[in-house]
């Protein structure tokens, strides 16, 4: 039986980048799954664009809880949209970020994360890219700090039968 | 989370631990349910992945779930939730007719949740079976991300799995698909 869960690609830095980019992403899956560990030179966000829009298409409602509470949010008509959030310089952070039906070329593309960074939070977000457009790129940007020499992204893509 | 598989990134292809079972979609029109029936019980655990969305006529509609078609009261479900303000939800259920995972289906055009359930040791013929949800949509200026756990107060080997919704039914292009994952 072929593979159903699939690693696609797998960036692993050798040097600190603000950006790291998967692009010609196949749309023969079904969901594609990035999964990161990472750690930035200085508190960061980090966030993605997908098909290289920076329009104001992005948004997204999220829920977080650290040691002093929990909270709920949301952004909205913003021009990337947020995976994770950590206020601790070169802390380890791990996220999931899932995309259901990214390639169809019909509806809006809804993006499920869960992440972790080690010393701030664990939060999970709901996010929207407003757009039907397959998805076939992503830039993931840190936006404060560049991504740490040794931080690793993979996709996976996963096929339905 | 969903269960570690032990991944390789850096090989070519992992072996076949995590199978497709099958999908169920609403290709044109719309469904009031999505059932998976005859589930093999050869896997360790299941997930189900989705991609769903309600003609409710209004937004935040739950997605139910069903075993072995039991409609008794066997079913108790916990949440919290996250809906853009405040500290978040958090609430819980005790025998009820089926389990949930809260709010998640939209009904605003080209909007659709995503979903990711996992039935863990749902062939086990010893112990209750667990639910784990997670899902959520947003709206550009409203939407939900919720989190469930739910149980079902049966040792019966799960065969078979009904979805419905709180409200309305699953529209075009909604889709639910199960996954087998083996154990060593």
């Amino acid at each position: 039986m072929p593979a159903t869960y699939e690693p696609i690609a797998t960036t692993t830095l050798g040097s600190s980048s603000s950006t790291v980019t998967f692009s010609s992403i196949p749309g023969t899956y079904t969901d594609l799954i990035l999964i990161g560990d990472y750690s930035s030179a200085a508190a960061t966000s980090v966030v993605i664009n997908f098909n290289g829009d920076s329009g104001s298409n992005y948004s997204y409602t999220y829920l977080a809880g650290s040691g002093g509470g929990s909270g709920s949010g949301r952004n909205s008509n913003a021009t990337n949209t947020g995976i994770s959030y950590e206020t601790t310089a070169n802390a380890r952070v791990s996220v999931i970020v899932n995309l259901n039906n990214y390639s169809n070329s019909t509806t809006y593309k809804t993006i499920l994360v869960r992440s972790n960074p080690t010393a701030t939070q664990v939060n999970a977000s709901a996010n929207l890219w407003r757009s039907t457009s397959a998805i076939t790129s992503f830039v993931l940007t840190s936006l404060s700090g560049n991504f740490n020499s040794g931080s690793v992204f993979t996709i996976y893509g996963i096929k339905a039968a | 989370m969903s269960p570690i598989l032990g991944i390789w990134a850096s090989q070519g292809r992992i072996s076949n631990s995590y199978e497709s079972i099958a999908t169920q979609s609403v290709t044109s029109g719309t469904s009031a349910s999505l059932t998976f029936s005859s589930i093999p019980s050869t896997y360790k655990h299941l997930q189900i992945r989705g991609f769903i969305r309600t003609d409710a006529g209004s937004n935040n509609w739950d997605l139910r779930i069903r075993m072995n078609s039991d409609s008794g009261s066997n079913y108790a479900r916990h949440s919290m939730r996250g809906e853009g303000t405040g500290t978040g939800n958090a609430e819980g259920q005790s025998s009820q007719t089926y389990m949930w995972l809260d709010r998640v289906a939209p009904n605003d055009a080209n909007i659709f949740a995503d979903v990711i359930i996992d039935l863990l040791e749902y062939s086990n013929s010893n112990i209750y079976k667990t639910m784990r949800g997670f899902g959520g949509n947003d709206r550009n200026g409203s939407g939900i991300i919720s989190f469930s756990s739910g149980v079902w107060t049966n040792t019966s080997v799960i065969n078979s799995l009904t979805f419905t919704l709180s409200s309305g039914n699953f529209t075009q292009y909604s889709t639910l698909a199960l996954y087998g994952i083996k154990g060593a």
